[in-house]
């Protein structure tokens, strides 16, 4: 499958999920700033995306899980040097990268991007050369 | 018994699927407001379709609260789509029925079809009327860090009546 085709699935999957126009999905789009997805959609997504390229994801391997909850990498408010090393291990597909400079806990969701969704999708299959 | 939304189970293949009826019955108080008689209009009786949605989501809900032994605290997170397409008056009988589609220990998602039974000369008539599609999360599971009471406050002793009304064992 080629990185379009999984563009335009992917496309669809978010339309359903979120109710937004087609064309408001490009790959720079962030999924909660953006395309106006809350924590529940995340869920939905991930089941839908379950469907729509027969995969199986588990938890915390798409979006992350308990780490930015773990008291051990947070402080203030902001993730820790090491909860940001922990979330590149876990989540290989998403660009920390501007996050970084700025942790905020609240400021995480604007990682999360169509085109990490895309790079996901691409690893799983198998499509996709490693990053 | 105030919210409950469904009178009794009539299937419940674990993990699977599960079908609740409803009986609309004039005596439900709602139905004497949706809608009253206004000036130069008559009264006009009928199952909000808001409160349809709700006994889909008890259906749904049971089903997947079964499907975890009843120990996790399953809340409605999202009501994915919901079209229906006729309304129920009273004396008819709605049927929900209620397909898993998706169970992990996050949450579930489910897909529901409604159909009316009404009462004709002929004997009972059954028509599709809707479908609704639902997201369930697990309550524990996804806000990690929030108190909630230990018991579980979803699945409640009205919960546990109707299984055990319907002859489903409870747990």
């Amino acid at each position: 499958m080629t990185r379009d085709e999984i563009l335009e699935k992917i496309r669809a999957v978010l339309v359903d999920a979120l109710g937004v126009d087609d064309d408001e999905v490009t790959e720079a789009a962030r999924l909660t700033t953006d395309l106006g997805a809350e924590s529940i959609d995340f869920l939905d997504i991930t089941f839908k995306l379950e469907q729509a390229f027969g995969i199986k994801i588990p938890q915390g391997e798409l979006f992350p899980d308990s780490t930015a909850q773990d008291p051990k990498f947070i402080q203030d408010g902001k993730v820790t040097e090491a909860g940001l090393a922990e979330m590149r291990r876990k989540l290989p597909h998403i660009d920390f990268s501007d996050f970084a400079r700025d942790p905020r806990l609240g400021q995480i969701g604007n990682v999360f991007t169509v085109g990490v969704l895309v790079k996901y999708v691409e690893r799983k299959l198998g499509a996709g050369a490693p990053a | 018994m105030r919210w409950m939304w469904i009178d009794r189970i009539l299937e419940l293949k674990p993990r699977e699927r599960l079908v609740a009826i409803k009986t609309v019955s004039l005596s439900e108080e709602h139905l004497h407001d949706h809608f009253a008689a206004g000036p130069g209009s008559a009264a006009l009786p009928i199952m909000p379709a808001s409160l349809i949605i709700e006994g889909m989501a008890q259906s749904a809900g049971i089903l997947v609260g079964h499907a975890g032994g009843f120990k996790e605290k399953v809340v409605l997170a999202k009501v994915n789509s919901a079209e229906i397409t006729r309304e129920a008056l009273p004396g008819s009988t709605l049927r929900y029925t209620a397909t898993m589609e998706r169970f992990d220990t996050t949450g579930a998602a489910t897909r529901g079809v409604v159909e009316l039974i009404e009462q004709t000369s002929g004997g009972p008539v059954c028509t599709e009327i809707g479908r609704i599609d639902l997201m369930f999360s697990h309550l524990d599971q996804n806000l990690a860090g929030a108190e909630f009471p230990k018991h579980n406050f979803v699945f409640s002793d009205t919960f546990r009546t109707l299984l055990t009304t319907s002859g489903f064992e409870a747990w």
